[in-house]
């Protein structure tokens, strides 16, 4: 099926706000990053979990630990889906007791969280896990929520929402993509 | 996805289903070394180990793999399997596919087993050694362990030394080196080496100590000292003397050059108890490997058909 930009919801600017603002509320709501850690799930959450934790830095002085997820081996759908492309998961600190934000690029289903927290707790019991994602779409078919969002943006069920990074895609953007030849 | 739905023989992949398992083995060789070395990833899938002949690591390894990635695992030796009544092999696939098992990993004397096997049955079939024929999860495990040693596979001279003739090791092996573009030569006294060398694809070579300072890997197949009495060569100790791994011919090799072997090891035959424990031997790293490998090729066979995903 062939896609087509359907509309830009968040240009580079409006990422990097985003981050920023995303870095301060973690702060705020973890009174600082002394017991932080980031993990970003792969590929551009990960890239996202590099750019807060800069960020981060930048506010407070503090590096925090970042490590990369790939849930791959924990999705409920193995059976039915080809083999995505797997990477290797790098966690290189101890999750136990930490305040863990878990960082993705888009927020669907919750499906891909919810395997997310069944992958990190098989490396510890964090204190807390918190989700942090650049854009939320709706449409849950779990219970789960973000406590930090860079924008909300609805859509239909029949489009995509693909989040693009410099660093994988040569330029920030968030976007609405819909069916070529779709009404 | 691999392009085949079977591991039978290791032409079945291709080069890009090769690299696929491996790299996707480098994943699970982190799980290995997790607190919890556990996934849910093949929860509720089914796998039969039918091992027809004595096998203690491959078997172990297989069935750690599938533990490892939550499928459920049963076993089925030569002394529990019902062939010992005189079951045929259509009828012991029958009887597998009626318990609607999702894999089965099968070794046996006869070479051509695992292809029956397939022929009869719906579910994926992975090779554990079949006779004198193949035994690719086992090629494809010495793959991952010289990439990891060597930090490349392209380019590499890989010497097979031993009883070629007889090896499904080597039968695995020489075609695997050669889809990733490694050079095997495979090493051995003329009356264990194959009628057509040629056939295998690989160059043969009837003195190790003409070309020992050309590899990058010296893979030492095992002497079955079981059938050492009908041996073609005069006595294990010749053998040994002629074309044993030992201090003196390691000193030869490459600097960065190391030592494979398939285990068991017959220390003081193939290979010396100081190479099988100095730090250029790779032969436990061959068997963690093991384990990673096989759950890749689980996981790779065992992926989905159809589309769906979360978000």
């Amino acid at each position: 099926m062939q896609y087509r930009t359907k509309a830009t919801v968040m240009d580079g600017e409006a990422i990097s706000r985003a981050l920023m603002r995303i870095a301060h509320e973690i702060l705020e709501a973890n009174k600082g990053a002394g017991n932080l850690a980031l993990v970003g799930i792969v590929t551009r959450g990960a890239t996202l979990a590099e750019m807060l934790a800069a960020r981060i830095h930048e506010i407070e002085g503090v590096t925090v630990p970042v490590g990369t997820l790939d849930i791959s081996f924990y999705r409920d759908d193995v059976a039915i889906r080809p083999n995505p492309e797997v990477h290797t998961t790098n966690i290189p600190f101890d999750v136990e007791g930490r305040d863990v934000v878990l960082v993705d690029d888009v927020l669907y289903t919750g499906r891909t969280i919810r395997a997310a927290l069944d992958a990190i707790m098989d490396y510890g019991r964090p204190c807390s896990v918190q989700l942090a994602v650049l854009v939320d779409r709706g449409h849950r078919e779990l219970p789960v929520r973000a406590d930090y969002v860079g924008k909300n943006v609805p859509s239909s069920r029949k489009e995509r929402v693909r989040v693009l990074l410099e660093g994988h895609d040569g330029v920030d953007a968030a976007e609405i993509l819909e069916v070529e030849g779709g009404e | 996805m691999l392009s085949s739905r079977h591991i039978i023989d290791i032409r079945d992949l291709t080069t890009d289903d090769i690299m696929s398992i491996l790299d996707t083995a480098e994943s699970f060789k982190e799980v290995n070394e997790r607190r919890i070395k556990k996934l849910p990833t093949l929860r509720g899938r089914t796998v039969i180990n039918l091992f027809l002949e004595p096998s203690t690591r491959t078997r172990t390894s297989f069935e750690i793999a599938a533990k490892r990635l939550s499928a459920d695992g049963v076993n089925f030796s030569a002394s529990t399997s019902a062939t010992v009544k005189g079951e045929s092999l259509a009828d012991t696939a029958a009887t597998l596919s009626a318990m609607a098992c999702d894999l089965v990993v099968v070794r046996h004397k006869y070479a051509g087993a695992p292809r029956i096997l397939a022929k009869h049955m719906d579910a994926h079939i992975i090779n554990g050694g079949d006779g004198m024929h193949e035994h690719p999860s086992q090629a494809l495990l010495d793959l991952f362990t010289m990439r990891e040693r060597a930090g490349r596979l392209e380019g590499l001279t890989v010497g097979i030394v031993g009883d070629i003739a007889h090896s499904r090791v080597a039968g695995s092996l020489v075609p695997a080196l050669r889809a990733v573009g490694a050079t095997p030569i495979i090493i051995a006294p003329p009356t264990l080496m194959p009628a057509r060398p040629d056939v295998l694809g690989a160059e043969a070579v009837t003195s190790l100590d003409e070309v020992i300072g050309d590899l990058d890997v010296a893979y030492m197949l095992r002497i079955q000292m079981e059938r050492a009495e009908g041996m073609p060569f005069p006595s294990v100790r010749e053998y040994s003397r002629l074309f044993g791994m030992n201090e003196t011919r390691l000193a030869k090799m490459r600097s960065s050059a190391f030592i494979m072997h398939p285990g068991p090891m017959n220390r003081g035959v193939e290979i010396s108890a100081a190479v099988a424990d100095s730090d250029r031997s790779v032969v436990l790293n061959q068997v963690n490997s093991g384990v990673a490998v096989r759950m890749a090729a689980m996981y790779l066979l065992l992926g989905g058909e159809g589309g769906g995903g979360a978000a």
